[in-house]
């Protein structure tokens, strides 16, 4: 079975998913059922049939895979949002047919994808350029204490969306050229006695000084650990000019972290920088002191800056009465957990959550975007949730393949940077709702409503499916040709 | 970098495992907890989706229906009241912002149609909207007026049950209150009325001074208990020492030795604390067990709003037969300094349906019968025996000497033409000896009674008497049930 073919077959799940869904969505609405709206699922699937088509003809080589995984969870978010709000599946839908322009636009114009190599300070420049534009006067916009989404006329549109496949290509060029350069050649293990002196003299030192100051267990461990993965780093003596552009990053993610207010997607450029740091240089320590520098700078924000501290509050204790009166208080997260406690392990069944209140307020904020999870997991239970999860478990899996059977530097490292940043997308965004961390304002990509994040994701698919291609083409090309 | 790649891709696995982790936290281990919470609210204002099921009297008027408002998603119901002030205690309230009281309260389970597990899934799978039981109660809906208007929005209480099968047949409170104005501010002004307290149920949680009405109880431990006959003789001599305390006869008036059934009929104080301190403090305890007094009475009424009778010390513990209280005292109907007995309308009603019922306590209720939305009847409450409270050849006696109190004693006003009723007057000094609670218990017809009775009043200025006041209302509305 050739992979568009198995490709297609993968659509038949995203079909029978569409069809149930809006079946049971309808079932629910007796009152008001109005047949147009069941089209929307029609014309989602048409448009699923037609990208395929379009893959079979232009990267007749890609990952089988990874397009029926995305359509799988688009459907499942065109099902939700259709449950919340009719209204705005139409829309979802409309945004699904410029996202698919961009995908296909993306395929048609960008043949090989090493040209972004080229063009990788422009493609910075531009990407850190979207991350300020909402702080801008006249165009940015403050949603929910955060900045993130920039207003242009009618057009509203969420720039650290887009921003994230900047910086994920320009990290994955300007690492392949530098992650050499930072680290030497692996080093021979030294003996233990040196590595005692190494390591633990400057721990110890470390510890000591940090315990007479008395500034708690959080940071003690953070400065040790800095401190040992400093050693580690110098040990190798960097040539310190390829450091600027690393400090550079953090301090980019400092900055968001600061003025966009937005601890989501500062933790997720991050983290994807640290993860192509880490496959780029396979240096744990470089790592440990990216993430000891990155979670110094939170937790210092989180002391001083009050309203990265009340986010903090919120998130250890949301059930305080003050918090969850305050504005930008704990209301929203208490709220996504009582939705999720009424979800259980089986659920109430489609169109059988609370949204909103008796006087035709929301009772769940944000539902159609930041908590569409909490309705998942309240709509479908645990094993519902759970699902979810697993089907970008396992689009991770294709991502992480596609960039094992990659054959240069460059797609691999774009491939894992795409993906790690995909997935700690949604790490941070479920993490977000189910309180493993604060809540944060990023969507769940595929699945939240919301135009940029559609157009976005779809354009990270095309750019992993076009790399995909490149890398089973010359694989298949080696096993025709003999090569070994 | 392959090896980076694939310790990429576990630390994926680690951390969505983490997400999963944490959501079945929410959805299935801490579940219950956060329902529980004070903030959460959704249970409530899921409540408020479904349609709750009607309140019937037992002749099948409508005392409380759902009337939707808004419509599609939005649509919620709202509880109306016809009947408005009539059944404001005993039918009770439910609002989303105001919580639920009485039979609301106590049938919420079957109104809200969530009793049955199986049906509620069918009926999900048919998409069909759940929808709760009507609930038919035992009231009489005439009898409720009568007593309603009886008490005219004096300070009191009216509760009417059928003997032989302890259904009740009218509870009044006085002063009320409209149910329909529950949800707007007029409400908190009641709420907040410290004097009248329009929200309490008097009927069942009022601790009130039963005067000489209590003597039906400490005759019916004197009778069963074989210490005493009707005709026994007991010097009734006014300013005897009763547990070494003088004790004076109504209006000091002394009546020599006389018969119990005569000490009864002019409820002679001396005579009856005679006969407590004979008795004991054992003896009487157990026998107001029997009756039901030093628990909640087994109504089928929210707890919280309702009181045990009992005999209450300062603190209103409960004192049983080892604490040393003034069995003399407490006899007739008072009580000393080491505790006084206090009691519901309801208990004193009870008292007088078991005399009327062969000495045969039957398990009061409100409840009829549950009805499903598809006419099936879901419940159907037979009545139930709660306790032989004294031989049936002891109510007989008592139930004699009780007549006597209509016939010619201190309770003539409560007489009904053509129906020979029982009963028997109190009237307790409260306030200092200031103000009079007035009382009226009793049952007709005494052969095979369909009504017993208790009716309070609360406040009443000096002078005034049960047998004058209480009584004709008693008269009233046991005429109405009678007819």
């Amino acid at each position: 079975m050739s992979a568009r073919t198995r490709e297609l077959m993968g659509l038949i799940p995203v079909s029978l998913l569409v069809s149930a869904g809006f079946a049971a969505v309808l079932l629910t609405r007796t009152e008001d059922v109005s047949d147009a709206t069941a089209t929307y699922g029609l014309v989602f699937l048409a448009l699923c049939v037609f990208a395929h088509l379009f893959i079979r003809a232009r990267l007749p080589d890609a990952d089988p895979y990874l397009f029926p995984l995305a359509a799988l969870l688009a459907a499942f978010g065109l099902v939700m949002i259709y449950r919340i709000d009719a209204e705005l599946a139409r829309q979802q839908a409309q945004w699904f047919v410029i996202g698919l322009v961009f995908f296909c636009a993306t395929i048609v114009f960008l043949r090989d994808h090493h040209v972004l190599e080229r063009y990788r300070y422009t493609i910075a420049a531009a990407g850190i350029a979207l991350l300020v534009m909402p702080r801008l006067p006249g165009i940015g916009s403050q949603v929910r204490g955060a900045y993130l989404a920039v207003e242009v006329g009618p057009v509203q549109f969420q720039p650290a969306e887009f921003a994230k496949i900047a910086i994920i290509v320009f990290l994955a060029s300007y690492l392949r050229d530098t992650g050499d350069v930072l680290v030497r050649a692996r080093l021979k293990p030294l003996p233990y006695v040196q590595q005692a002196v190494m390591f633990a003299l400057p721990a110890a030192a470390v510890l000591l000084i940090a315990l007479a100051l008395g500034v708690g267990p959080a940071v003690t461990v953070l400065l040790v650990v800095f401190t040992v993965s400093m050693a580690a780093v110098m040990r190798e003596r960097p040539s310190l000019k390829h450091f600027g552009p690393l400090l550079l990053v953090w301090g980019v993610a400092m900055f968001m972290l600061l003025f966009i207010r937005d601890l989501g997607s500062s933790l997720m450029f991050f983290g994807g920088f640290l993860a192509l740091l880490y496959v780029a240089t396979a240096r744990l320590s470089l790592v440990g002191m990216g993430a000891t520098m990155f979670l110094g700078g939170a937790t210092y924000f989180a002391s001083t800056v009050s309203h990265v501290q009340q986010r903090i509050e919120v998130w250890q204790d949301p059930f305080d009465r003050e918090l969850y009166d305050a504005v930008g208080g704990s209301y929203q997260i208490v709220q996504s957990l009582f939705a999720q406690a009424d979800g259980g392990l089986f659920a109430q069944g489609f169109g059988q959550a609370l949204l909103e209140l008796p006087c035709g307020q929301n009772i769940l904020p944000a539902a159609d975007t930041d908590l569409i999870y909490a309705v998942i997991a309240d709509e479908l239970g645990l094993f519902g949730a759970t699902g979810l999860i697993l089907a970008y478990l396992l689009f991770a899996s294709r991502g992480f393949k596609t960039a094992l059977v990659a054959g240069d530097g460059f797609s691999k490292l774009l491939a894992t940077g795409l993906t790690a940043v995909f997935a700690l997308q949604v790490f941070v965004i479920i993490g977000g709702v189910t309180k493993v961390i604060p809540l944060t304002g990023v969507t769940l990509p595929f699945v939240s409503y919301g135009g940029s994040s559609i157009v976005a994701n779809l354009v990270l698919l095309a750019l992993l499916l076009i790399v995909s291609d490149h890398a089973r083409k010359d694989r298949g090309r080696m096993g025709q040709g003999g090569l070994v | 970098m392959n090896r980076q790649i694939v310790q990429l891709f576990a630390l994926s696995m680690l951390l969505f495992a983490t997400l999963v982790g944490f959501t079945s936290r929410w959805t299935v281990f801490e579940a219950e907890e956060l329902k529980d919470q004070a903030l959460n609210r959704r249970s409530l204002i899921e409540a408020q989706q479904i349609p709750r099921g009607l309140i019937r009297a037992a002749d099948g008027t409508v005392l409380a229906r759902s009337v939707p408002k808004g419509s599609g998603q939005r649509r919620i119901f709202q509880r109306t009241y016809p009947e408005d002030n009539l059944f404001s205690h005993t039918v009770g309230y439910s609002f989303l912002e105001r919580g639920s009281t009485g039979i609301e309260r106590f049938r919420d389970d079957e109104l809200t149609g969530e009793e049955n597990e199986f049906s509620s899934i069918f009926s999900e799978l048919q998409s069909e909207q759940p929808e709760g039981s009507d609930v038919t109660t035992t009231l009489d809906i005439e009898a409720q007026r009568t007593a309603v208007e009886a008490l005219g929005g004096r300070q009191g209480a009216i509760v009417a049950i059928e003997p032989s099968t302890g259904r009740v047949r009218a509870m009044a409170s006085s002063p009320d209150f409209n149910p329909n104005e529950v949800p707007t501010d007029r409400f908190s002004e009641l709420n907040t009325d410290e004097e009248a307290r329009p929200v309490v149920n008097r009927a069942t949680q009022a601790n009130f001074q039963p005067g000489s009405t209590f003597k039906v109880v400490t005759a019916a431990a004197a009778l069963d208990s074989g210490k005493f006959s009707p005709e026994s003789i007991v010097d009734g001599a006014s300013g005897q020492l009763v547990s070494g305390v003088p004790l004076a006869n109504f209006g000091g008036q002394d009546f020599g030795s006389i018969t119990l059934t005569d000490a009864l009929t002019n409820s002679v104080n001396t005579v009856w604390g005679q006969v407590g301190e004979q008795i004991g403090r054992e003896t009487l305890v157990e026998y107001m067990n029997r009756f039901g007094f030093n628990s909640d009475p087994a109504l089928d009424y929210p707890e919280d709003q309702m009181n045990a009778s009992g005999i209450r010390n300062a603190d209103l513990r409960l004192l049983d037969g080892d604490d040393g209280f003034d069995v003399g005292r407490v006899a007739i109907g008072q009580g000393g300094a080491e505790g006084q007995i206090q009691v519901t309308p309801l208990q004193m009603a009870l008292v007088a349906a078991a005399v009327g019922n062969g000495g045969r306590l039957m398990r009061p209720r409100l409840t009829e019968k549950v009805v499903a939305p598809d006419g099936r009847v879901e419940e159907s409450f037979e009545p139930e025996e709660q306790s032989q409270v004294m031989s049936a050849e002891s109510a007989g006696e008592l139930a004699a000497m009780m007549s006597r109190v209509v016939e010619e004693g201190t309770g003539t006003a409560a007489a009904l033409s053509g129906v020979p009723v029982a009963g028997k007057t109190g009237t307790a000094e409260v306030a200092g000896a200031q103000l009079n609670q007035l009382w009226f218990i009793g049952f007709a017809p005494v052969e095979d009674p369909q009504v017993a009775i208790a009716v309070t009043l609360e406040d009443q200025p000096l002078g005034t008497q049960g047998g004058q006041v209480a009584a004709p209302l008693a008269a009233q509305v046991m005429e109405t049930l009678l007819r």
